[in-house]
């Protein structure tokens, strides 16, 4: 079968339900240790403060996760489910360069610069 | 409230918020927050940054399922991708320069435009369209399945879709939501494509919009793993299962009851917003 629109959409949707899938087994694991070993009253949420600095950026979520902290696991889940659209755009980006589509080539590279921008703008 | 107690109860309403969503085609998001911050009083900020992750995780979750029906146009929703990704990212940056009041203000606007469009009537005849110029050039057409075969469209008026789904972009990202009512507005009444075209494209585009000010949510610290997670997991959840009952479900009765919920939301917004009790 050779490479067309409703293949690359197809794909497209196949991988995304395995992105999220996968992010959401994740956020289960990281979720059920969390309950589990956090005791006593719930966080106050009503005025903001941020999350701490350790949850805010990849490396240092990374890092804290392989120490077992539950609450990193959950936010790899949910950088897992970040990366899902993403993965998306650059399967796009390849569908579209296969079919020899230069236009929307660029236009997948652009949407793509836009999302790489504001997961890295931080860093 | 002990954290297990908590969790249970956010997840609860998120598997509600979820149901009615995907059962009225609004979404979760725009039902979430408004629940969080008037129920739970959770600051506006850590509720869109919850409400923003599970929106990605319904657009993505359900996007399978419209690409068999054969509705969605990938072109059309990438170009315009370039917008509502632009769109979100200045939305994103406004929610640490607007006040707490405005963003709850608009946040109710956009509540009762949703609850109005949710409940107008759709005619599904643009066949008089003259072929757009600028649409053919940048290949935003297409055909979709209809009972006698295929039927052709082209998009209309792509400057105006265009400027409108920055615009949907930028709310999205400044609330937290899919912010899809706006988008299907965009397609459906200004681009003039075909109305299942619309809602399946701007699924799938919803994602890819709400990943884009993911990130600037992250690194302020909206994104607070013990409530996105029972948010992220309930909304999903009941997702899911609301596009399943969508085939046996009364949807006509259903919007009715929905609109009206979400018109005391918004209200609601609007008022505690004015009173500065949000």
């Amino acid at each position: 079968m050779a490479w067309d629109d409703k293949r690359m959409e197809i794909a497209i949707g196949n991988m995304l339900r395995v992105g999220v899938l996968i992010a959401a087994t994740v956020v289960i694991a990281g979720g059920a240790l969390y309950i589990y070993r956090v005791h006593g009253p719930h966080p106050d949420y009503t005025t903001f403060h941020g999350e701490a600095n350790q949850f805010r950026t990849i490396p240092e979520i990374l890092k804290l996760a392989t120490t077992g902290n539950s609450e990193a696991i959950i936010q790899i889940g949910l950088l897992l489910l970040i990366a899902t659209p993403i993965a998306r755009v650059v399967l796009a980006a390849t569908g579209f360069l296969l079919e020899k589509d230069r236009l929307y080539f660029a236009v997948s590279l652009t949407v793509l610069v836009v999302l790489l921008y504001s997961l890295l703008q931080g860093h | 409230m002990s954290t297990i107690e908590f969790s249970g109860w956010i997840f609860l309403t998120s598997t509600l918020a979820g149901l009615l969503g995907a059962l009225t085609g609004l979404g979760g998001g725009v039902v979430i927050v408004p629940a969080l911050t008037l129920l739970f009083h959770i600051d506006i900020h850590y509720a869109i940054g919850a409400s923003l992750v599970s929106v990605i995780a319904t657009s993505s979750g359900a996007a399978s399922a419209y690409v068999r029906e054969g509705f969605s146009n990938i072109r059309i929703g990438m170009f315009l991708e370039v917008a509502t990704t632009l769109g979100a990212l200045l939305g994103a940056y406004l929610t640490a320069k607007v006040s707490t009041h405005a963003i709850g203000i608009i946040f109710g606007v956009v509540l009762l435009y949703s609850a109005y469009a949710s409940l107008r009537k759709r005619p599904d005849t643009k066949g008089d369209a003259t072929p757009d110029a600028l649409a053919l050039r940048l290949k935003m057409y297409g055909t979709y399945p209809n009972a006698g075969g295929e039927t052709q469209y082209t998009a209309q008026k792509v400057p105006a879709g265009f400027s409108l789904m920055f615009a949907a972009g930028t709310l999205s990202g400044l609330l937290g939501i899919g912010s899809g009512a706006v988008k299907v507005l965009a397609m459906d009444q200004v681009m003039r494509l075909p109305f299942k075209v619309s809602t399946t494209t701007s699924n799938f585009m919803i994602g890819v919009t709400a990943a884009a000010s993911a990130g600037i949510y992250l690194s302020r610290g909206y994104i607070s793993p013990g409530l996105a997670m029972p948010v992220m997991l309930g909304v999903l959840g009941g997702s899911l299962v609301g596009s399943r009952l969508l085939v046996s479900a009364p949807v006509r009765t259903l919007r009715l009851v929905f609109a009206v919920v979400i018109v005391a939301l918004g209200i609601e917004m609007i008022y505690n917003s004015m009173a500065g009790k949000l």
